[in-house]
């Protein structure tokens, strides 16, 4: 029992760092319709470039996140423009081609730059634990959870309690009614983008820290992402974080009684049993055409 | 007038012209092993040829529905896997009987695919395509953790005929190859031509339309997804035979689900020659470039590359946008040698059908 409950802490502290992966994948498919297939190999992206500057200057991961994410914002925007701007028909079905291809292209870049070896980000916290209840807990689980925590409390803020992120959900809810009204989607777009970017970095360092990775991780991590946003809801941040949870702490419970080589099979069950009851995901709206 | 008219290129020619190319591209496939023995060619066309039957294949469900899958490496891999386990298990003889069990493959994997589809065809549009992604990977996760069945990561090995040696390995795969993207391409063609192929049309323009007109839109997608799925399944047969020895992770590859989406795209969604066009000019260059820059994983740059020139410049492919080119040209000829171009304006305009239905017929 003990051991359920330890896998279940476990869940919920991973879970926050999907969760936050997550959300920035949902938000950019709220906002722009697309779904953005390259989201695993950008979060890949911003471990290394975290492992690169731990490599060359010694920072510590969580600390290089004011470095990454602000260049990964900035490499979102550029993306958007370039690649996905462009996309004028057909967007849905061609955004998935452009941005797995996106995903191709990084990997190939890393594994030209990095090799494809397995690394892992180090940090004192990696290893060391402490006791609370008889658990056992390490550090970067806590810390990688308070990031996540943090990050997301500031997306909601932002997207709740500024203007911009009214103008945000304005655009998720009717893009052509938010253009009425005056909000720039465009510009809406670029940035929802860069921010979705942004936290892909931040989870990267999480993912980093926390499991060893190399160029083709991503499409582990993105069959993961993209199960989770379905389940939630497409579009739904709430949705992506309770699925986030739901994933993870079934995984690590069925890791603990079953056997781990079972443990990912799990999240695809879930997801089969919830799309037969509910095709929409556990917070869609089923909208004619969009489902 | 009637000088101009026989440089014009009239339907009638554009036809004739298309069948003496077609004819051309056929006795080519069927003499190139006498052509071209060595085994270089020879294996480069045994996948070149296996990716036109995948893009065909895909493109009944992607190209006429409109349903993009990028999870059809799922039934390549299980076709792989039943044809390997069935061989091992009824412990056949290598040699030409285990061609038999290519379409027992191709049966099991409609099985598979009515479960996944019924799952699958419940959601739409982007849905859609991340269930077809989850199931690939559901099943790559099934081949490693079946260690029983499958072996798992450790493999599965397949008996290979020692009599064909040397130069002529290659050839029996090469030609069920052909067989097999034969008989896709003439279901394709079919599929287009019939009621049926009408309606999965009409899907693709608006569903919710062709429902109300009275298309069976449940069982229409249904239909098309198992016929390419087991077209898939039996690609995925003669394949696993061929390479004698299947990982989960290189049968179900979601490079590969990717590229035979990536060659319809090319040639051009939901048109007959499209993805064959596309799978005989991208496969060729990717093996190239793989096998010149595999170690540095550089190809995978160059892939990306291919892939979004392709989007983002030609998102429609080669075949609708080329019938583009000739359909202008014949228009301008024709409205040419007239002196009064407004006298003759409204009759082409009536004579041609409008951009969008334009793109909707695209020819065969």
């Amino acid at each position: 029992m003990t051991l359920v409950i330890e896998a279940a802490v476990l869940g919920v502290l991973t879970g926050g760092v999907y969760a936050l992966m997550a959300s920035g994948l949902t938000l950019i498919f709220g906002v722009m319709r697309i779904i953005n297939v390259g989201h695993g190999a950008l979060v890949v992206l911003g471990a290394y470039l975290s492992f690169a500057l731990f490599r060359s200057l010694h920072m510590d991961p969580f600390l290089s996140l004011v470095v990454t994410m602000p260049v990964m914002f900035a490499l979102g925007v550029v993306l958007q423009l370039v690649f996905i701007r462009p996309l004028k028909t057909d967007r849905e079905a061609l955004s998935v081609l452009v941005t797995y291809a996106l995903a191709l292209g990084i990997e190939g870049v890393l594994g030209y730059v990095f090799t494809t070896n397995f690394v892992e980000l180090r940090a004192w916290y990696e290893t060391a634990s402490f006791e609370v209840f008889g658990f056992h807990i390490t550090w970067v689980y806590v810390f990688g959870f308070a990031l996540c925590l943090t990050i997301l409390g500031a997306l909601f803020l932002m997207l709740y309690r500024t203007s911009f992120g009214g103008a945000i959900r304005a655009t998720m809810l009717n893009r052509t009614a938010a253009q009425l009204i005056g909000v720039d989607v465009d510009r809406v777009a670029a940035i929802a983008f860069g921010i979705g970017v942004a936290t892909a970095a931040a989870g990267g360092v999480v993912f980093g820290i926390t499991n060893a990775f190399n160029p083709g991780s991503h499409y582990d991590l993105i069959s993961r992402l993209l199960t989770i946003i379905v389940l939630g809801g497409l579009g739904s941040l709430r949705g992506a974080v309770i699925a986030a949870l739901i994933m993870l702490v079934s995984e690590d419970i069925t890791q603990v009684l079953i056997s781990p080589v079972w443990a990912n099979f799990v999240f695809f069950v879930i997801l089969v049993v919830i799309l037969i009851v509910r095709p929409q995901g556990l917070y869609g709206v089923r909208v004619r055409d969009r489902i | 007038m009637s000088g101009t008219r026989t440089l014009a290129i009239t339907p009638g020619r554009v036809t004739a012209l298309k069948g003496l190319a077609m004819l051309l591209v056929a006795i080519l496939a069927l003499i190139l092993p006498l052509i071209a023995p060595d085994p270089a060619t020879t294996g480069m066309a045994v996948f070149t040829v296996m990716y036109i039957g995948l893009a065909s294949a895909w493109n009944i469900m992607g190209g006429y529905t409109g349903y993009i899958s990028l999870g059809h490496a799922a039934f390549f891999g299980f076709g792989a896997y039943s044809f390997g386990l069935m061989i091992n298990h009824l412990n056949m003889a290598p040699g030409y009987l285990p061609f038999v069990l290519v379409p027992v493959a191709g049966l099991l994997t409609a099985a598979l695919a009515v479960g996944i589809g019924w799952v699958a065809l419940r959601t739409r549009a982007a849905t859609f395509v991340i269930v077809t992604i989850a199931f690939m990977f559901m099943l790559q996760l099934l081949g490693e953790n079946l260690v029983k069945l499958t072996g798992g990561g450790a493999g599965l090995a397949l008996p290979y005929s020692h009599d064909w040696g040397g130069d002529f390995f290659n050839i029996p795969y090469y030609y069920a190859m052909l067989a097999l993207a034969v008989l896709t391409i003439g279901v394709s063609w079919w599929i287009r031509r019939s009621k049926f192929g009408l309606g999965l049309l009409a899907i693709r323009d608006d569903e919710d339309k062709a429902l109300a007109v009275g298309v069976p839109t449940r069982s229409f997608k249904l239909t098309a997804f198992v016929i390419s799925a087991v077209l898939v399944g039996m690609i995925g047969a003669v394949y696993a035979y061929y390479v004698t020895y299947l990982y989960p992770q290189f049968a179900f590859d979601p490079l590969i689900g990717i590229s035979m989406v990536l060659m319809a795209f090319l040639g051009g969604l939901g048109t007959v020659s499209g993805p064959v066009i596309g799978a005989l000019l991208l496969e060729p260059a990717q093996m190239e470039f793989a096998y010149r820059f595999g170690a540095s994983r550089l190809y995978l740059v160059f892939y990306a590359a291919v892939f979004l020139i392709v989007i983002l410049l030609l998102p429609r492919g080669i075949v609708p946008s080329v019938a583009d080119l000739v359909h202008s040209w014949r228009r301008r000829r024709q409205a040419g040698p007239t002196a009064g171009g407004s006298r003759n304006a409204p009759v082409s305009a009536g004579e041609e059908p409008p951009a969008t239905a334009q793109q909707r017929l695209a020819s065969p």
